[in-house]
């Protein structure tokens, strides 16, 4: 691992120092918080930086700094489950269909292709109009908007592997379909899922952001990095820190997984040349 | 008179600057103008490497460390990159081994020929095109003056090499490098292409590097030869010198791998292991009346014995691989019926029990692809131990050691990946686990065909002395009847998915043959250098579709001796010769004997 972060660029480098301070406020941000979120500190809204309160205050006079330490973790373990979600959900269906025989495949792939062509957004605001915001219906909804992107992508590097001579092989001895998906071809297309599953954690990021922006995501009394911007947007127009610090916390956290996607990656292909 | 290519010292290093590997050592040689140099070894040798220094290029992680390159005045070895791109195309050219990956697939042929030219601002395009025309005849490629608006799948392998030998010689480059550019083709079309290279180089007084491991190849090719082993010069020498009194062991080496040793017995009374009867097989939809919509294989039977090794020859397309493949059930055969240890065999997989799929293993050509990377050599040798033989633990690991000792590998490599070990290493592990199973029968398919020569004689060797051991029967596809000749107890000569010929191996050794098995059998280089000129025949393999209604001879119209209104009406017989095999062909056995 040490050696993995020694090798890679200083951008990577920049990354990753970021990714892991920001699963240190998700993790640890409550019990860093001098205030609590809720609770109402001051009589001025929109104090700015470096007054009483570190990152001053909201549009209600709570304090910024509390807030954001505690709803950063919204922002970081929804969508991480809701990718690993996806990502898992996406890979398994794509090894079932790239075994299996061309016309099962290419109705899941249409099923999928069906899936793909809703729109995220409007999908999430029906779903959450039929079934309400709550934090399983969020991780439920971001999980199936990213699901077929996640499964074409790995259904195409299966097939690629799939007419691989060594699973022909595997085949003419008669092995199982499941064994063919999960020992011979998972193996091989475990690390661009990795990558894959990097992105769409930024993805669903950005698209539970953007819900909570419209009220629609982390419903009060907690808020997320999205609500927060959204709820002090009346302070935009005085340039408060309440509106701006969430925004930029929102852009270092998916900036910071796009550099370690992409020193990784560079890293790999540089392994591969060294051999 | 001054050498026209002097290298001298010449030192290549490779891995990373603080601690590099030195792969090309102190190599010295020179050329005079117009002749040509074959630069031979296995791979490791560093034969391309030392011919890209002559384009000032080092493949990504080397670099030339020391020496110099002259190419006429020009030191290749110190320019700069801007230097370099003035030179490559108009004074130093290159002809890579696959064209295919040459050439841009969505551009006219002739643009790609003419635009070093353009670039170089040597010439107009109507001059270039003009030039480009006139390449093309000297290499006699069909419609010279057409054949540039063709696109590059619209041509054959074969044509497309010349292609590129034109693109290369459009600005009458002082050098040429050639890389191994007749190793993907077929027999029968190397000879055109070996035959059109040597005239454009003579008539251009070109000189030549021509990079191969192929001494049969090179003998035709070349004025001198460089024998090279791991980036060190063993010998330098005229060729004929080399071929009639190598001075380096390691050139005899080499020359002991070209020449077979026959080893052929007759194990003709053993049981019969598997048996195939009337096969037809294809790609694509199947049809209303049972076949299918590209039909390949026709009426093709055999029948293979315990113990022996029966061979399947043809050129790319004449649908032994597709063979194999039916008979492992991976394709079902549309007709037929196959039978194994005396029961039959359906022609799906789905259909088979883990007994019939234990009795026939497969081997694939290309070990790079047939050997999981994510797996190690323990786990892939372990899995069929596992699923045949239920074996675990201490009993698979003890088995999977006995594996590898068969097949002469240390039992180390067990707990490795195969990512790093040598292409003959993974052949074996590939061989390894087909024994693994304990089959009747193993499928080889083209299982030399990557390997250099003398890693290819290790294994042949090393199938023959299993076979001996184990009693297994083996069916070798290869496109190399030399090998398939001395190799096997029986021979079968596929062409276009017809059995054109099928007899005991030693009834191959000489004629009377099938028109086309002569074509195969004459179209193999000999290690004397005027073998090619002496070569008059021109046959170049046509595409012609297959239809299922066409019961005709298959061969008709590449053949050079077809009965005129005979062979275009009526269906081949077969017939039995003197010697014992069968041939599909309306001449006699004194006809053929005669042609």
């Amino acid at each position: 691992m040490m050696s993995v972060f020694k090798s890679m660029p200083v951008s990577g480098k920049l990354g990753s120092a970021l990714v892991a301070f920001w699963l240190f406020i998700a993790l640890f941000g409550p019990w860093l918080a001098p205030h609590t979120a809720s609770e109402i500190v001051a009589y001025d809204v929109f104090e700015p930086i470096g007054g009483e309160y570190v990152l001053g205050t909201d549009y209600i006079g709570r304090d910024v700094f509390s807030r954001i330490l505690d709803g950063t973790r919204f922002t970081i373990f929804i969508p991480l489950l809701a990718a690993a979600l996806a990502c898992s959900v996406g890979t398994l269906i794509a090894l079932y269909s790239a075994v299996s025989h061309p016309r099962t495949d290419e109705i899941i792939a249409r099923f999928m292709d069906a899936l793909i062509s809703i729109p995220s957004k409007i999908f999430s605001l029906v779903m959450i109009a039929a079934f309400g915001s709550s934090v399983p219906i969020l991780l439920t909804i971001t999980a199936i908007s990213y699901m077929p992107g996640s499964f074409r992508i790995a259904r195409a590097l299966a097939v690629n592997v799939a007419s691989m001579d060594f699973v022909t092989v595997a085949r003419t001895r008669g092995e199982s379909r499941l064994y063919l998906a999960v020992k011979e071809i998972l193996p091989n297309i475990l690390h661009p899922m990795l990558a894959d599953f990097g992105l769409r954690f930024v993805f669903v990021v950005l698209l539970l952001s953007s819900l909570s922006f419209l009220g629609l995501g982390v419903q009060p009394p907690e808020a997320d990095l999205g609500s927060l911007v959204r709820e002090n947007i009346s302070g935009l127009a005085e340039g408060a820190p309440a509106v701006i610090v969430p925004a930029i916390a929102i852009a270092t956290i998916t900036i910071a997984v796009n550099l370690v996607i992409d020193s990784v990656r560079g890293g790999a292909t540089y392994a591969a040349k060294g051999k | 008179m001054t050498a026209h290519i002097i290298v001298d010292n010449l030192q290549v290093q490779a891995g990373s600057p603080e601690q590099p590997v030195t792969i090309v050592h102190n190599v010295s040689f020179s050329l005079q103008r117009g002749e040509v140099l074959a630069l031979i070894g296995e791979s490791g040798s560093g034969k391309t490497t030392i011919a890209l220094t002559m384009l000032g290029y080092a493949r990504p992680g080397c670099w030339i460390s020391g020496g110099a390159v002259m190419v006429g005045n020009d030191n290749m070895a110190d320019k700069t990159d801007a230097q370099l791109a003035t030179l490559r195309g108009r004074k130093v050219a290159y002809v890579a081994q696959s064209a295919a990956a040459a050439f841009n697939p969505s551009r006219r042929i002739m643009d790609q020929v003419v635009e070093s030219a353009l670039m170089h601002g040597v010439m107009s395009r109507k001059a270039a095109e003009e030039k480009a025309v006139k390449l093309f005849a000297q290499l006699s490629l069909p419609s010279p003056d057409t054949i540039g608006k063709r696109y590059p799948h619209e041509v054959s392998g074969g044509q497309l090499q010349r292609l590129m030998a034109a693109m290369a010689l459009i600005c009458d480059p002082e050098l040429v490098i050639f890389d191994e550019p007749t190793t993907a083709l077929d027999v029968t079309t190397q000879v055109d292409v070996l035959k059109a290279f040597k005239a454009a180089v003579k008539a251009t007084n070109t000189t030549a590097v021509y990079v191969s491991h192929d001494l049969a190849v090179v003998a035709q090719m070349a004025d001198r030869i460089l024998v090279l082993q791991q980036g060190r010069v063993m010998e330098n020498n005229p060729t004929t010198k080399i071929l009639s009194d190598a001075e380096h062991p390691y050139t005899r080496q080499l020359l002991s791998a070209v020449q077979h040793s026959d080893i052929v017995q007759n194990k003709a009374d053993s049981d019969v292991v598997l048996e195939i009867a009337n096969i037809e097989a294809g790609y694509g939809r199947i049809k209303p009346d049972g076949r299918p919509e590209i039909p390949i294989l026709s009426d093709v039977s055999m029948k293979v014995r315990r113990g022996q090794t029966v061979g399947i020859i043809g050129e790319s397309g004449s649908g032994k691989s597709t063979f194999a493949r039916v008979i492992a059930g991976l394709l079902p055969a549309t007709n037929g019926y196959m039978q194994l240890n005396k029961r039959e065999l359906l022609s799906a997989i789905a259909d088979r029990d883990k007994k019939e799929c234990q009795h026939i293993q497969m081997v694939f050509q290309n070990a790079d692809t047939a050997l999981n990377p994510a797996h190690k050599v323990g786990d892939i040798l372990g899995r069929p131990l596992t699923l045949f033989h239920g074996l675990t633990g201490a009993a698979r690991k003890q088995r999977v050691a006995e594996l590898l000792e068969l097949v002469k590998l240390p039992v180390e490599l067990a707990d490795r990946k195969c990512g790093a070990l040598s292409g003959g290493q993974k052949q074996r592990i590939n061989l390894a686990r087909a024994l693994a199973a304990e089959p009747s029968v193993i499928l080889c398919d083209e299982v030399t065909s990557a390997l250099d020569t003398v890693v290819a004689a290790a294994i042949l060797e090393l199938l023959e002395e299993l076979q001996a051991r184990l009693n297994i029967a083996i069916v070798f596809i290869s496109h190399d009847i030399s090998t398939v000749k001395h190799l096997c107890d029986e021979v079968v000569v596929l062409y276009k998915g017809s059995k054109v010929e099928h007899g005991s191996g030693k009834s191959f050794a000489s004629a009377p043959y099938h028109p086309y098995t002569d074509l195969l059998v004459s179209s193999v280089p000999t290690l004397d250098p005027e073998w090619l000129d002496s070569r008059n025949r021109d046959q170049e393999a046509r595409n012609i579709p297959i239809t299922n209604s066409d019961s005709l001879c298959r061969f008709r119209d590449r053949c050079t001796v077809k009965l005129n209104g005979l062979c275009d009406s009526e269906a081949p017989p077969s017939r039995k010769l003197s010697s014992g095999k069968s041939v599909l062909c309306h001449r006699d056995e004194a006809m053929l004997s005669y042609s």
